[in-house]
């Protein structure tokens, strides 16, 4: 890092940008030389995209100097940044869905034929100009985001997650895209959370924890990975691999009655034949590739949708559930993936929390704050909600959110809880919070289902894990025997040794047939 | 479109396809003409005699209000709505009959640039209340309904005022036949020419973005302030079209607004402009004012109760509505 600040064509320092309470960057620097492939690293949270948006005018620092190619700048816009060579790929799509694909590329003032060009070179089909991108899926809607970037030949092109929404073709060539750019006058600043593909592209990695740049690592070098880790995670690593050698559970005794038990389930097309028990005091997994049906699942389980066909027990009752209110009389209740399906995001943190329960307390006339309150806050105090922004709780960060989806739970006395992915999109830290609270409440005697597109959590936070493929359960493996590699194995129904039942054993016996089960999820 | 290197075959599948875009494109507007294709049938079997003459005064009435519609449609489109727009007809219109009253033909050019004029001012203020203050569209446009609206009483307290002749000829009338009012015509004319080069412009595809996703629209590099305050102006040009419109049609300046503000949005609903933005274009709304003004004439001819006639309109404008969005839905599923 001896370099003079002229070698660099892009250098940001001491950029710091603050929502209210809420830190989003804390002297943050970047520094950037021509014809790299950079990357920028960290845990959810940390503060890159704020710091990619600060660069391409999207948010305004609150300190900071940018430079490019030595003189300062300041960037009041997207359209001011775009003149001055900062592009950027956001991630979310920056197309507008009621216009067609030529009036967008108007907007940016692209030209159509390197547009054309990129879009071969990303190895999409010819497509058609005329198209509107509302109709277009979203993988599509990615690629021609990055070939309208790549047509304006930008200094400095940033790529927040391309990759995150892509299958597998295309992330490919995504990639072969991006190490082409590697040389050459211009640079790239690249996201990704998937440490192959930051290896195989990218040139150095600036890593950022909690807003704070804290440290370069060169990708070259052998240990960069494990560095990097370090680096994004702080001291959390350690305890992460404390937690991975939790006990294995207690076995269930013969005649234990089951909380929830789900016969022979049906519905839809997807959902098509799923048994399941889970009892209280467990964590129960459910593991499964996308639109296996589990979404189905945990929609009748909920309340929110009814069955085909089979059979639903509560606690040796059959039920019949309208609506999610029935559920939640039952004592089960539901903790989406997606917290803005749960929360009022413009209300303070503690009407959110108490908004399940406040209702039942009474129909009428004000609601009694006094008996509220020490719920409310005993719930706040056992999930550590950062509160420093409770005033609105679209202001808290992705994990905090999350926490009071589940907090409002907590907060009644839980019998039954369905998570449907309830750590997608959080950060390292609060996933870390999430594991042992849901351990701990198991071990209080509450009964939870845990649907997770993470194959680690299982081992981290389960007893037991099931496997649902095309709509009906696979395999049951317990805890201990659910390492990722066998999870994965079962999620795609290649037979494995371990712990299937018979059945499913006898059916999936010829290995054709398990090959063209496969084949048919491929397809 | 035809080259030379293209066989016949592939340039008709061209054009057909070229044809088919612009069906799916306008799938609303042609239902609209549909249903006034259908109404104009109703109309002659229920009323023999209508003829030249009842299309000229439909033309007439239809006029200031199509404006209106246009002038909304402008507003919503980039997702604002415009409460004012009665109020600034009827200051326009007093304006220029006050200005236009006893003198010479030559002067009403002036005036008439200087009325647009005034529309664009206004509209600028609506817009850059609505921009800077951020208060919410409605909010705003509704505060300024009054300001414009006591604006109008203090330019001119009771109509009066006086409208140049060759204005008002511009309106009245036939043009080559008796089947085409001259109104209708004007209309057409001055929308084709304001709308048509806008819609092509960057400040056109600007004006569709941030109705459609004002985030996006802003990543991509458009001004969504100046986006938002040129479709506020927009609607105060096309607000002072109609102004002067009035004027031109009755003669006099009347500074108590009609109800064209109210009737705009329902035109502009009816017309297939998502409320949300984004989405639609002036022609359907112009449509939906002539549906609506046929079907008005025509209850009146059957001697329908005038309250009951209000009711009417108000039922059929939510039956098409839902009905056109369930077919939009439908279609969207398949």
């Amino acid at each position: 890092m001896s370099q003079g600040s002229n070698g660099y064509l892009l250098e940001a320092t001491g950029v710091s940008k603050r929502y209210g309470a809420v830190v989003a960057l804390e002297s943050a620097s970047l520094r950037v030389l021509p014809g790299e492939v950079h990357a920028l690293m960290g845990a959810n949270g940390a503060g890159k995209s704020t710091l990619v948006k600060i660069l391409t005018g999207g948010v305004r620092p609150d300190s900071g100097v940018i430079r490019v190619r030595g003189k300062d700048r300041k960037i009041h816009s997207p359209a001011e940044a775009r003149r001055g060579g900062l592009v950027s790929v956001y991630q979310e799509p920056a197309l507008i869905p009621d216009l067609d694909i030529n009036s967008n590329l108007r907007l940016t003032q692209t030209q159509v034929e390197p547009f054309r060009h990129w879009i071969q070179e990303l190895g999409l089909q010819e497509i058609d100009l005329t198209r509107k991108v509302r109709e277009l899926p979203l993988a599509t809607l990615r690629i021609i985001d990055l070939a309208r970037a790549l047509a304006i030949e930008p200094d400095v092109l940033m790529l927040d997650e391309m990759t995150a929404a892509l299958p597998a073709n295309l992330t490919e060539s995504v990639l072969a895209v991006v190490n082409d750019l590697r040389g050459g006058e211009r640079c790239t600043i690249f996201i990704s959370h998937r440490m192959t593909e930051i290896a195989s592209v990218c040139d150095r990695a600036t890593v950022l924890r909690e807003g704070e740049t804290v440290g370069v690592v060169d990708v070259a070098d052998a240990d960069s990975a494990d560095r990097i880790v370090e680096l994004m995670l702080g001291e959390i690593a350690d305890d992460m691999a404390e937690m991975a050698e939790r006990p294995a559970t207690s076995q269930r005794a013969d005649g234990e009655r089951p909380r929830i038990e789900v016969r022979n389930l049906a519905a839809h097309v997807r959902l098509r034949d799923v048994s399941l028990k889970l009892y209280p005091g467990e964590v129960l997994g459910v593991v499964a590739l996308e639109g296996q049906g589990q979404d189905e699942l945990f929609d009748i389980l909920s309340g929110a949708e009814r069955p085909a066909s089979g059979e639903f027990l509560v606690d040796g009752n059959e039920v019949i559930l309208r609506h999610p209110a029935d559920a939640i009389r039952k004592g089960i209740v539901f903790v989406p993936a997606d917290r803005a399906e749960a929360l009022l995001m413009q209300r303070p943190v503690r009407d959110n929390i108490a908004l399940p329960f406040s209702a039942p307390l009474r129909k009428w006339g004000p609601i009694r704050t006094s008996q509220e309150k020490p719920k409310v806050d005993r719930a706040i105090d056992r999930l550590q909600i950062d509160t420093r922004a409770q005033r609105e709780v679209r202001f808290l960060s992705g994990g905090n959110q999350q926490k009071v989806t589940i907090a409002r739970w907590v907060a009644t006395g839980l019998e039954t809880m369905l998570c449907f992915d309830p750590t997608r999109g959080i950060d390292i830290r609060t996933k870390h919070q999430i594991y042992p609270l849901l351990r701990e409440l198991a071990e209080a005697g509450a009964a939870i289902l845990l649907y997770t597109s993470e194959l680690s959590e299982i081992q981290l936070a389960c007893d037991r894990a099931i496997v649902i493929f095309g709509g009906e359960v696979v395999a049951e493996i317990p805890a201990g025997d659910a390492d990722e590699a066998t999870l994965l194995r079962a999620a795609h129904n290649l037979g494995s040794d371990a712990a299937l039942p018979e059945e499913v054993l006898a059916a999936a016996h010829g290995a054709d047939e398990g090959q063209e089960d496969v084949e048919k999820s491929e397809r | 479109m035809s080259t030379t290197l293209d066989t016949p075959t592939k340039t008709t599948g061209r054009s057909l396809a070229t044809l088919a875009l612009i069906v799916r494109r306008n799938t609303w507007t042609l239902g609209l003409i549909g249903i006034l294709v259908l109404l104009v049938v109703v109309t002659k079997i229920i009323q023999p005699s209508y003829g030249p003459a009842g299309i000229q005064g439909l033309a007439i009435s239809v006029f200031p209000l199509a404006l209106a519609a246009v002038a909304q449609t402008c507003a919503v489109l980039a997702r604002g709505i415009d409460l004012s727009i009665g109020s600034m007809m009827a200051l326009t219109s007093v304006v220029s009959a006050t200005l236009m009253a006893d003198r010479s033909e030559g002067f009403a050019i002036i005036v008439v640039i200087a009325v647009l004029v005034l529309g664009l001012i206004l509209g600028a203020v609506n817009g850059a209340l609505v921009v800077f203050t951020r208060v919410p569209d409605i909010v705003v446009t509704l505060a300024m309904l009054f300001v414009w609206a006591g604006a109008a009483l203090l330019v001119l307290n009771t109509p009066g005022g006086g409208s140049a002749q060759w204005l008002s000829a511009l309106t009245r009338g036939p043009l080559f036949s008796q089947w085409v009012p001259r109104a209708a015509v004007a209309l057409l004319v001055i929308v084709g020419i304001i709308w048509i080069p806008i819609r092509r412009s960057r400040l056109g595809i600007s004006l569709y973005a941030v109705g459609s996703d004002p985030l996006a629209a802003f990543r991509s590099g458009v001004s969504v302030s100046r986006t938002k305050i040129f479709s506020y102006m927009l609607a105060g040009l096309f607000s002072a079209i109609a102004g002067l419109s009035l004027t031109a049609t009755t003669g006099i300046g009347t500074p108590v607004p009609g109800p064209y503000t109210l009737m705009s949005v329902a035109a502009v609903v009816l017309g297939g402009v998502g409320l949300a933005g984004g989405t639609g274009g002036v022609f359907g709304p112009i449509v939906a004012v002539v549906i609506l003004s046929l079907l008005r004439t025509d209850m009146t001819f059957l001697n329908v109760d005038t309250n009951l006639a209000t009711v009417v309109q108000g039922l059929i404008l939510v039956g098409v509505v839902m009905v056109g969005s369930l077919i939009q839905m439908r279609r969207r599923e398949t």
